[in-house]
C-alpha cells in the first residue's frame, strides 16, 4: 500500500439555521484518500483534523440504520456505504437532503418526519384479537411472512423523499416510504384492517393518488424495495374502494 | 428553567427501553422515552442473526425447552451469571417472541418438507413435519444444544426494533429523540430523573420522574476496533457511575466477536457460521476442528475468538495493510441460500470490500478478525431491575448487568434479553413509578441544572491545550492493545496508569467553537471524560481479576478460579476528584445454584480451580432430582424445588409447545 494515495476534495454546504450571522456557504476540505475510504471515514477525518464544527449523522456506519442520507454529487445516497473511490474526478459535493427540516450542515431531521408519518398511516398492527403469549403462536404461511419481511426491510432513511418530485409540490405527501408501510400491513395476516380502513389513511392526493410514478424513489432506495410496484398495487386497491 | 414532569422516564430508545416504555404506558403511567437518535436508528437495528427462544418448532430444535436454554446460558456465562435471572429469562423468552409475532415481526417460518442444509461442511437433508408448517423457524448459533435462534433473514434486530418502536407510538408513549441525558437527578440515594441536553438547540432541561430506567446500550466504543455503532459510548452507565452511589457490575466482561469484516469492523453475523460457513487460514486450511474437534466453528464466541487470535499468532494469519486476518468462507452454502438468508452479509461484503461471498473459492472469502462486540458489564441491578444502591433507578438491556450473561453472552441471547428485560423489568419499574412520588424540591432540581450549565459553559470557555479527539483516540488504542482479547498483569497495569493520565488531561481541553448548540466538539468534550471513567472500570476490574473466565482471558492466570473468583466486580466512583474507581466484590453463592460450576463442554479441559461447595451442591441437586423423579414429579416441579424464581404479570405460566 505504499503507492501514493490521491488527494480528494470534499465540498460541503455548511449552514446553521440557528446562527443567522453566517450565510449558507460551501467549504472545501482536501484530504488524502485511503484505501476503502467511505464518506463516513472521510467526514470523521475532517471533523477530527480540520473542522470540529462540522455536523452530520451516522449511527451504524454499515448501511443498516438509515441515519446518513445526504445528496452526493446530486444523488441522494447513504453516505456510510458510499466509497470515495466511486468518484474518479476526486471532487465530491455534499448537500443535506431536501424534504426534511435542516438541523445543521448535513444533519436533517428525518426522525421527526418519520414519527409523524408512522402515526399518520398507523404503522402498526391493528387488531381486536388478544394474543395469549403462553400458547403456540398463530401459523403464518412461510411465503407470506417472507413477502411481509421484504417490505419490512425499509429503514426509513428518507432517500425516496429526497428524490421525489411530488414531495416538492405537496409538502404533506406521505411518500414511497409511507405507502410502502401501508402495503406492508395490508399484506400482514395479523392486521385486521380492511381496504376501506386503509383508504381513510391514504386515499387522497397526499397519499396514494399523489404519486406521479416518476420512479425517483425506487431508483434511489438503498434496500431496493419494489416501490413502484407496491404503490401501483395500493392504488388499484384504493381505486376499487370508491 | 425548563422542567418536564412524568411518571416514568426511560433513557434510551433501543429494544430494551422501548419495550419497557410500553410496559409502563400500559399500566397507565405517563411515560417519556429519550434517545440520542431517532429510536428506530438505535443500535438494536444492527442485530442481524436472531433471537433465542426455546420454541422447539423445527426439526433441529425438536425437544428444546427452558431447561436446555438455561443450561446453555449458564455454561456460556462460564458460571458468572445470576442463575435466577437466567431462569426468569428463559421462561419469558418464548412469550416475548410470540408477543413480537403478534406485533408484526415477520419471523421466518417453518416450511414443511425436505430441504438441504450444510451441517459441519456436509450437505444434509432436513425434513420438516407438516404439523409444524407455518410456525416460527430457528437456526443454529454458537454455544447452543438445539437450533434455537429465531430470525427474520438477517435483519432480525431491524424488524424487531421497528415493531416495538411502532407499538410504543401506538400506545402513545412520548418518544423524544435528539435528547441526551448528561446527569442524573438524585438525592438521599433515590433517583428522580435526569438533566437532559437538547442536541439541536443545546438547551438543558430537567426531566423529573418518579422512576428512571436507563436503557442506553453498551460501551463498545471504548475500543477502537468494534462492531458497535458510533453512539455506543456507554454514557448511560457513566451517568449511574457518576452519582457516586450506584455501582456498575463486571465491567471487565467484554465480548469479542470472531467475524467482523476487516477493516471496517462491520459485523458478519454468527448466522454465517451457524448456517455452515467455515473459517480458513492463510493456506486455505479449515483450522477450527484442530482446536475444537467437537464444536468447531460453533464453540462459544470467546473460545472461537481466542482460537483465531492464537492461530494468527502461530503465523497462520493472512497479512494485509490493516494487520493480519483470517478468512470466512460461506460460498459453500450456495448462492441461493446466501441471497435469501444472508443477503445483508453479502451486501456488506460487496459494498465495503468489493467481495461477492457467493463466489466459490478464495475470491469469495471475506477477511475477518475478532473485535469488541458486546458489553456484559453495566449498571448492577437486582433481578427486578433496580440498582442495588439507588432506589428508583432501574436499568435494562445491554446497559445493565442484570446478570444474565456472566462473562460471556451467547449469540441471540442479547436481543432476546432486551425484550424480555423490557417486559420483566419494565413491569417492576412501572410498579415502582405507580407506588412512589416525587420527593425532591424544585430548588434541588434547579441547582442540578445550574451545575451542568456551568460545567458546559466552562468547557467551551476552557483555556486548556488538550484536544479531545486525540484523547479519545488514544483511549481507544489503549483499550484495543492492552485490555483486549489476551490480557496480562503488566499491560493492564500500564493501561490503568495511562488512562488515569488521559482523564487528568481531559480536564484541560481547548474547544474551537464556543457555540453552546449543535457543537460536535463540545459533545465529545463532555462525553470523553465519562468514557474514560468507564474505561478505567474495565481496565482496573480486569487487572484485579487474576483468573480467566469466559471472555476475560488472562495469559498470566489461565484457569477459571472458582475458589477465589466466583464473584462479581462492583465499581463505583466515590468522588469527582478520584482518578480511578473503587472496587468491591459481590459473592456468587454456589449453595443456591440450580447448576453448580463444572466444565463448559468446549475450550480446554482441566482449566478450573474448583470450589469445595460445587460437588456438595451437585450431590444435593442430583439427590433431590432423583427423589422427585421417583415420586413422579415433572421437570417444572423439580426446577421449582431446586431454585424458585418470580415473574411479574402472568409470565410465570407454562409455555405451550407443539411437541408437548
Ligand atoms: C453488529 C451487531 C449485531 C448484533 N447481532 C445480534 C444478534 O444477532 N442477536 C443478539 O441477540 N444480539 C445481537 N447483538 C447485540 C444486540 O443488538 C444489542 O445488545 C442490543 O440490541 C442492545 O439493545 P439495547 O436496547 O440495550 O440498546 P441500544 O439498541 O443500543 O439502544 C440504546 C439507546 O439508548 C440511547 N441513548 C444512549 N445514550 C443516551 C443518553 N445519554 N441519553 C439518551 N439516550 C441515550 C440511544 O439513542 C439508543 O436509543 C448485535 C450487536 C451488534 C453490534
Ligand atoms: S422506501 Fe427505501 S428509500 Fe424510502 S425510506 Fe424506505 S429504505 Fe429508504
Ligand atoms: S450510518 Fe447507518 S445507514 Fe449510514
Amino acid at each position: 500500500m505504499s503507492q501514493a494515495n490521491r488527494e480528494i476534495t470534499i465540498s460541503i454546504l455548511k449552514y446553521d439555521p440557528q446562527d443567522k450571522t453566517v450565510e449558507p456557504r460551501f467549504v472545501d476540505y482536501k484530504l488524502e484518500e485511503t484505501p476503502g475510504m467511505t464518506l463516513f471515514i472521510a467526514l470523521n477525518s475532517i471533523r477530527s483534523n480540520q473542522d470540529a464544527d462540522l455536523s452530520y449523522d451516522f449511527v451504524c456506519r454499515a448501511g443498516i440504520c438509515g441515519s446518513c442520507g445526504m445528496v452526493v454529487n446530486g444523488k441522494p445516497v447513504l453516505a456510510c456505504r458510499t466509497l470515495t473511490s466511486t468518484y474518479p474526478e476526486g471532487v465530491i459535493t455534499l448537500l443535506p437532503m431536501p424534504a426534511f427540516e435542516l438541523i445543521k450542515d448535513l444533519s436533517v431531521n428525518t426522525g421527526k418526519w418519520m414519527d409523524e408519518m408512522s402515526k399518520r398511516v398507523e404503522s402498526w398492527i391493528v387488531t381486536n384479537e388478544e394474543t395469549d403469549i403462553s400458547k403456540v403462536e398463530a401459523k403464518v404461511e412461510p411465503k407470506v411472512a417472507e413477502e411481509v419481511f421484504e417490505l419490512d426491510r425499509c429503514i426509513e432513511c428518507g432517500l425516496c423523499l429526497a428524490s421525489c418530485a411530488t414531495k416538492l409540490m405537496r409538502p404533506n405527501f406521505v411518500g414511497a416510504v409511507g405507502l410502502n408501510r401501508v402495503a406492508r400491513f395490508q399484506m400482514d395476516p395479523h392486521d385486521q384492517r380492511t381496504d376501506e380502513d386503509f383508504y381513510e389513511l391514504i386515499g387522497d392526493d397526499d397519499g396514494v393518488f399523489g404519486c406521479m410514478s416518476l420512479l425517483g424513489c425506487e431508483d434511489h432506495c438503498p434496500k431496493n424495495l419494489p416501490l413502484q410496484n407496491k404503490i401501483a398495487y395500493m392504488r388499484r386497491k384504493m381505486v376499487s374502494v370508491k | 428553567m425548563k422542567v418536564h414532569y412524568c411518571d416514568a422516564l426511560v433513557i434510551g430508545g433501543g429494544l430494551a427501553g422501548l419495550r419497557a416504555s410500553v410496559a409502563a404506558q400500559k399500566k397507565g403511567l405517563n411515560t417519556i422515552v429519550l434517545s440520542l437518535v431517532p429510536v428506530k436508528r438505535s443500535h438494536s437495528a444492527a442485530a442481524q442473526g436472531g433471537m433465542q427462544a426455546s420454541l422447539g418448532n423445527s426439526k433441529m430444535s425438536e425437544g428444546d425447552n427452558e431447561d436446555l436454554h438455561f443450561a446453555d446460558t449458564v455454561k456460556g456465562s462460564d458460571w458468572g451469571c445470576d442463575q435466577k435471572v437466567a431462569r426468569m429469562f428463559v421462561h419469558t423468552a418464548p412469550k416475548a417472541i410470540r408477543e413480537l409475532a403478534a406485533w408484526g415481526v415477520p419471523w421466518t417460518r417453518v416450511q414443511e418438507g425436505a430441504r438441504t442444509a450444510i451441517i459441519n461442511a456436509k450437505q444434509t437433508t432436513i425434513t420438516e413435519d407438516q404439523d409444524r408448517h407455518g410456525l416460527i423457524m430457528s437456526r443454529d448459533f454458537g454455544g447452543t444444544k438445539k437450533w434455537r435462534t429465531c430470525y427474520t433473514a438477517d435483519a432480525t434486530g431491524h424488524t424487531m426494533l421497528f415493531s416495538v418502536a411502532n407499538e410504543a407510538l401506538k400506545h402513545d408513549v412520548d418518544v423524544r429523540d435528539r435528547k441526551e441525558a448528561i446527569s442524573l437527578i438524585h438525592e438521599n440515594n433515590r433517583c428522580y430523573g435526569a438533566i437532559v441536553r437538547d442536541l439541536i438547540t443545546g438547551e438543558l432541561e430537567a426531566y423529573v420522574s418518579k422512576g428512571t430506567c436507563i436503557a442506553t446500550g453498551g460501551y463498545g466504543r471504548l475500543y477502537k476496533s468494534t462492531t458497535n455503532a458510533v453512539i455506543c459510548e456507554g454514557i448511560g452507565a457513566a451517568l449511574a457511575l457518576e452519582t457516586g452511589v450506584a455501582t456498575l457490575g463486571n465491567m471487565e466482561a467484554v465480548q469479542f466477536h470472531p467475524t467482523p469484516i476487516v477493516p471496517s469492523g462491520i459485523l458478519l453475523t454468527e448466522g454465517c457460521r451457524g448456517d455452515g460457513g467455515l473459517l480458513r487460514d492463510v493456506d486455505g486450511h479449515r483450522f477450527m476442528p484442530d482446536y475444537e474437534p467437537e464444536k468447531k466453528e460453533l464453540a462459544s464466541r470467546d473460545v472461537v475468538s481466542r482460537r483465531m487470535m492464537e492461530h494468527i499468532r502461530n503465523g497462520k494469519g493472512v497479512p494485509s495493510p490493516y494487520g493480519d486476518h483470517l478468512w470466512l468462507d460461506i460460498s459453500i452454502l450456495g448462492r441461493e441460500h446466501i441471497e435469501k438468508n444472508l443477503r445483508d452479509v453479502q451486501e456488506i461484503s460487496q459494498v465495503f470490500n468489493g467481495i461477492d461471498p457467493a463466489v466459490e473459492g478464495e475470491k469469495g472469502w471475506m477477511p475477518v478478525r475478532p473485535m469488541q462486540h458486546y458489553s456484559m458489564g453495566g449498571i448492577r441491578i437486582n433481578p427486578t431491575g433496580e440498582s442495588q444502591n439507588m432506589a428508583g433507578l432501574f436499568s435494562c438491556g445491554e446497559s445493565a448487568c442484570w446478570d444474565l450473561h456472566g462473562f460471556n453472552r451467547l449469540g441471540g441471547n442479547s436481543v432476546s434479553e432486551t425484550v424480555v428485560a423490557g417486559m420483566i423489568i419494565g413491569n417492576y419499574f412501572a410498579d415502582f413509578c405507580a407506588n412512589n412520588d416525587v420527593e425532591i424540591s424544585t430548588a434541588t432540581i434547579s441547582k442540578k441544572l445550574e451545575e451542568q450549565q456551568t460545567y458546559l459553559e466552562g468547557l467551551v470557555k476552557g483555556q486548556g491545550t488538550e484536544n479531545v479527539f486525540k484523547i479519545k483516540e488514544r483511549m481507544q488504542e489503549i483499550m484495543d492493545d492492552k485490555v483486549g482479547i489476551f490480557r496480562d498483569g503488566k499491560n493492564l497495569a500500564d493501561a490503568v496508569e495511562e488512562l488515569k493520565e488521559l482523564l487528568e488531561r481531559s480536564k484541560k481541553l481547548k474547544i474551537a467553537s464556543t457555540k453552546m448548540h449543535n457543537n460536535p466538539e463540545l459533545e465529545e468534550a463532555y462525553r470523553v471524560p465519562k468514557m474514560l471513567k468507564l474505561a478505567l472500570c474495565v481496565a482496573k476490574g480486569a487487572r484485579e481479576r487474576t483468573e480467566s473466565r469466559g471472555a476475560h482471558y488472562r495469559e498470566d492466570f489461565l484457569k477459571r478460579d472458582d475458589e477465589n473468583w466466583l464473584k462479581r466486580t462492583l465499581t463505583s466512583w466515590k468522588s469527582d476528584e478520584d482518578l480511578e474507581p473503587t472496587i468491591t466484590y459481590e459473592d456468587i453463592d454456589i449453595k443456591t445454584m440450580e447448576m453448580p460450576p463444572a466444565f463448559r463442554g468446549y475450550g480446554a479441559k482441566g482449566m478450573t480451580i474448583e470450589h469445595e461447595d460445587a460437588s456438595v451442591r451437585q450431590a444435593e441437586v442430583d439427590n433431590l432430582t432423583k427423589e422427585m423423579q421417583a415420586a413422579g414429579k415433572d421437570r417444572h416441579e423439580i426446577q421449582e424445588a431446586l431454585m424458585d424464581f418470580d415473574l411479574p404479570m402472568n409470565y410465570k405460566q407454562k409455555n405451550e409447545r407443539v411437541g408437548d
